[in-house]
């Protein structure tokens, strides 16, 4: 993170960093096939976090999925940092997967359970040809960002860490990779309710004071409001509704929007006094 | 033969199903009681091959007789049916005249030889095929697979024969032995455990430890070296067991044709000269019966290893089981009371 140069080549407030143009996925599944994504398009810009908001089954995970390259699209175009990085493989591709990482929805099932935190976090940086004193430096660094003692949590395995830990592992990981773009797929929605508020101000953070770019993927409008600048509404692999965070809350235009902003009552006025500090 | 190893491709279902006088409350049955359980069943399969690896490795050293020591006539009787009993030569001579028990030890430590070595290439070749193919899947799992399938579909006894007999006609010694005929058969046994392995490293594949060692710029065969083998350990160590078996069981088979290692003691060779010189015909059991219980030994006591492995390695198997159990139970209980209460009750429930 203290790098200066790749501080210097994070484009401009304000500009698409990573985008999706018309990309769609379809599944095979027996008897015909499923469109998971229809015709989707995206845009991310720097320093800004947008939310992905859905119904579980709306294709979140699989737009997350395709913009990480760790799924091929069916049709469409990924983009990055305005070069097409729709079929890119190999030593360019974990180019790639060093600018945008990611955190995903179940923090246990994303560690091998063989290995300790501190062999997980090496793991990412052994390719980058670090020194070892430079490589603790920085684990030490990313693991108290996220509010872990390092001493003592690299010699833990996953399963003596809590469900919030482990998430705080793997944000300190894609941490660590000095990424640009992050993309948290329900990383929080398997925590419980105080765990959740401090993940989401560990990303809060993570935009204010690195410049991150964070797309946040959630099926809960609460927090997607609470965090983000720009939403987009997702249903059954469509876009319905995009706008600023405000538009979205006070001036929906979709029905399935206006469902979904239903079931959190407390929303506006919540939103008012946390915006306020 | 090495058609054991396919019940590693099946998920076992054994187990009484549907088991009588179950408690009507299974929460209270005693907690100990599976596990108690199934450590017996270990310590069994253990207690076995313990028994017969000590035969055949701490046996020689205080046994008087070597199996290369002619030290009687054609099947003498087991020296405690003469009149007055001994206990010098327990099970009697073979046809050369040697000392069966002598001989049988030595065959048990060829066997066991030939079977560690045979099964440990055969898990080494699968894993190796069947990791490659479920990990990277596309045309590489089609060629692998179909590969196998091929393999699998040779009657593995024909090939063996056919090896072994051009084997025998080389001038290379050591492909003549034991170790050779562990080559032949390691070489021939590897498909089930590479179809084994293939499901389940496409089923860890799709865990997102992978996606996350991607991300953290891992090359693919680090990946399957880090991520995806230690998931599959367990399931090789059960594959290598039954491997072990039957390479053991294969080994006789191809010795009583004739094909064993020259130059070395194995049971399915003593199984041969008993066979060759009538013992069966004339009664000398002492000759046939010894290396057949032996074998028997061996292959339940690792078949016994591998069911019980099973329920260590795989707990979900156990509180699969238990879960079953239990919801059966409630079942029951249900359908009991309903009858007590002359309820109606549903034929299907
Ligand atoms: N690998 C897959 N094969 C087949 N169908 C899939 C696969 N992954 C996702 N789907 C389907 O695509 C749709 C969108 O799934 P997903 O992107 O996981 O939704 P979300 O993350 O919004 O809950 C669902 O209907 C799901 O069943
Ligand atoms: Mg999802």
């Amino acid at each position: 993170m203290s790098d200066k140069d790749s501080l210097e080549a994070r484009p401009a407030v304000g500009q698409p960093v990573l985008s999706a143009t018309h990309v769609t996925k379809q599944f095979r599944v027996s008897g015909g096939h499923i469109t998971a994504v229809d015709d989707v398009s995206v845009d991310f810009h720097a320093g800004k976090v947008l939310a992905v908001v859905g119904e579980s089954g709306s294709g979140k995970s699989t737009l997350a999925r395709m913009l990480l390259r760790l799924m091929p699209v069916t049709s469409g175009t990924i983009s990055y940092q305005g070069k097409d990085v729709t079929h890119i493989k190999g030593a360019e591709l974990r180019k790639y997967w060093r600018d945008v990482q990611a955190v995903f929805q179940d923090p246990f099932s994303s560690f091998n359970q063989f290995y300790t935190v501190g062999q997980t976090l090496r793991r990412g940086m052994g390719a980058q040809g670090l020194e070892k004193e430079t490589l603790e430096q920085l684990i030490e660094t990313c693991l108290g960002y996220v509010g872990l003692k390092p001493g003592d949590a690299v010699h833990k395995y996953p399963h003596q860490l809590s469900g919030g830990q482990r998430q705080r592992v793997m944000i300190a990981r894609a941490l660590m990779m000095n990424p640009k773009v992050l993309l948290a797929d329900e990383a929080t929605s398997m925590l419980d309710a105080s765990l959740r508020v401090s993940a989401l101000n560990v990303l809060q953070d993570l935009r204010e004071n690195l410049g991150l770019t964070v797309l946040f993927i959630t099926h809960d409008i609460g927090q997607a409001c609470y965090l983000a600048d720009e939403v987009v509404v997702m249903e059954h692999g469509l876009i319905v509704e995009r706008g600023t965070t405000d538009e979205v809350i006070f001036e929906p235009k979709n029905e399935y929007t206006k469902r979904l902003l239903a079931d959190v009552p407390d929303l506006k006025g919540s939103l008012k006094v946390s915006k306020d500090f | 033969m090495t058609n054991i190893s396919s019940s590693a491709v099946v998920a076992e279902a054994e187990g009484p199903l549907v088991p009588v006088g179950l408690p009507t409350e299974p929460k209270k049955a005693k907690p100990g009681w599976r596990s108690l359980n199934f450590g017996s069943r270990m310590w069994i399969a253990l207690g076995i091959i313990g028994f017969v690896a000590a035969l055949a490795f701490i046996g020689p050293l205080f046994y008087p007789f070597g199996p290369d020591e002619k030290v009687g006539s054609l099947y003498d009787y087991p020296t405690w049916m003469n009149t007055p009993p001994t206990f010098e030569h327990v099970l009697g001579t073979e046809n050369f005249g040697y000392d069966v028990l002598a001989v049988l030890m030595a065959s048990a430590r060829t066997s066991i030889i030939i079977g560690l070595l045979a099964g440990t290439i055969a898990v080494v070749i699968g894993v190796a095929i069947g990791v490659l193919a479920g990990y990277v899947g596309g045309w590489v799992e089609e060629l692998l697979m179909g590969f196998t399938n091929i393999v699998l579909a040779i009657p593995s006894i024909v090939i063996l024969i056919l090896i072994s007999i051009s084997l025998q006609s080389t001038n290379v010694p050591f492909l003549k032995g034991a170790v050779g005929l562990a080559l032949v058969i390691g070489i021939t046994s590897w498909p089930w455990t590479a179809r084994a392995v293939r499901a389940q490293a496409s089923s860890v594949a799709t865990r997102e430890h992978i996606d996350v060692a991607k991300l953290s710029g891992a090359r693919t065969p680090s990946i399957m070296v880090r991520d995806v083998l230690p998931y599959l350990a367990s399931y090789a160590v059960m594959a290598w067991v039954l491997q072990l078996a039957s390479a053991i069981l294969a080994e006789s088979t191809l010795s009583m044709l004739g094909l064993g290692p020259s130059g070395a003691n194995s049971l399915g060779k003593q199984l041969f000269w008993a066979l060759a010189f009538q013992a069966v015909a004339t009664g000398a059991w002492w000759a046939f019966l010894p290396p057949t219980i032996v074998l028997t030994m061996i292959s339940f006591g690792l078949l016994y290893l591998q069911s019980s492995l099973d329920e260590v390695f795989n707990p979900r198997l156990r509180r699969g089981k238990k879960k079953n159990l239990a919801k059966a139970a409630a079942r029951r209980a249900e359908t009991a009371r309903k009858l007590a209460e002359n309820q109606p009750v549903e034929v299907n429930a």
